[in-house]
């Protein structure tokens, strides 16, 4: 087997952040992540952030169109633009 | 005064999505929105040499908007609309005592500060998002604000998944800065 690691790289911890602000991480990579954040001002910073930048999308209950309906739209415009520019 | 040019071939793209959650936090019904979007678009077209670069595209189709909203509610509320049965809880005496649960506020209802404090944030959003590149903001309105899952953004898209998380991390990075200046 080999060595379990508990150091990751500040690159993995910010992809394990990444992960946990969609509820994506394992439970062992959350561990590794705060055993950085111990000792890793800079990626703290991040997670700081990167939590707060989730909160608010979450609070803003923010909007975006379905791709498709998008898409759709899209067609139909461009059939009026047809229509307008001829 | 810098004038603005005009040009509807991007109009989808820049501002859709701007557009519909200007919409969304105003008449709350999704297809209704949509529609609205829709036709604020398509008035924006037919209305386009009336447009005279004093303001930016956007606030100008915001404004076409603005008045298609106003048109939707009025419409509701003309004559063909209020010929449809509305249940009102509150008044008559016959039905007084039915329903009481729905006279009471609900406390974890929001007010309308919260409402409206939301729906500037969204506008924050949005516009923070609208400075990223297009990838970025595509795969990261899927991801965070749609919800979809990575498989499905990655067959979606067409790229691997560690591709998908390079793309999210740039994108939550700008984003952060991006709002940090004016909401965090």
């Amino acid at each position: 087997m080999s060595e379990i690691k508990f150091f990751i790289p500040c690159e993995d911890a910010n992809h394990v952040c990444d992960k946990t602000q969609y509820k994506e991480a394992t439970l062992w990579e959350k561990i590794k992540l705060n055993i950085h954040l111990i000792y890793c001002r800079a990626c703290r910073e991040y997670t700081k952030n990167n939590t707060k930048l989730t909160k608010a999308i979450q609070k803003s209950e923010v909007a975006c169109l379905d791709q498709k309906r998008k898409e759709a739209m899209k067609l139909n415009f461009e059939k009026a633009l047809k229509e307008h520019s001829s | 005064m810098p004038n603005h040019q005009i040009n509807p071939n991007q109009w989808i793209d820049l501002y859709s999505d701007y557009l519909y959650n200007y919409t969304i936090s105003r008449v709350s019904d999704r297809e209704v929105a949509q529609d609205l979007v829709q036709d604020t678009f398509l008035a924006g077209l037919k209305s386009m040499k009336n447009f005279k670069g004093e303001a930016s595209e956007r606030t100008w189709l915001i404004s076409i908007l603005k008045r298609k909203i106003i048109d939707h509610y009025r419409k509701i509320n003309s004559k063909k609309g209020k010929a449809e049965v509305r249940i009102n809880y509150n008044g008559d005496s016959e039905t007084e005592g039915d329903w009481l649960e729905e006279r009471v506020a609900d406390p974890f209802d929001k007010t309308a500060e919260d409402t409206m404090q939301n729906s500037e944030l969204g506008q924050a959003i949005h516009n923070c998002l609208g400075k990223l590149p297009k990838k970025q903001s595509d795969v990261f309105k899927m991801k965070t604000i749609q919800g979809f899952e990575t498989e499905v953004i990655c067959n979606e898209l067409n790229i691997t998944a560690s591709n998908l998380w390079v793309i999210i991390h740039r994108a939550r990075t700008a984003m952060a800065d991006c709002l940090k200046e004016n909401w965090f």
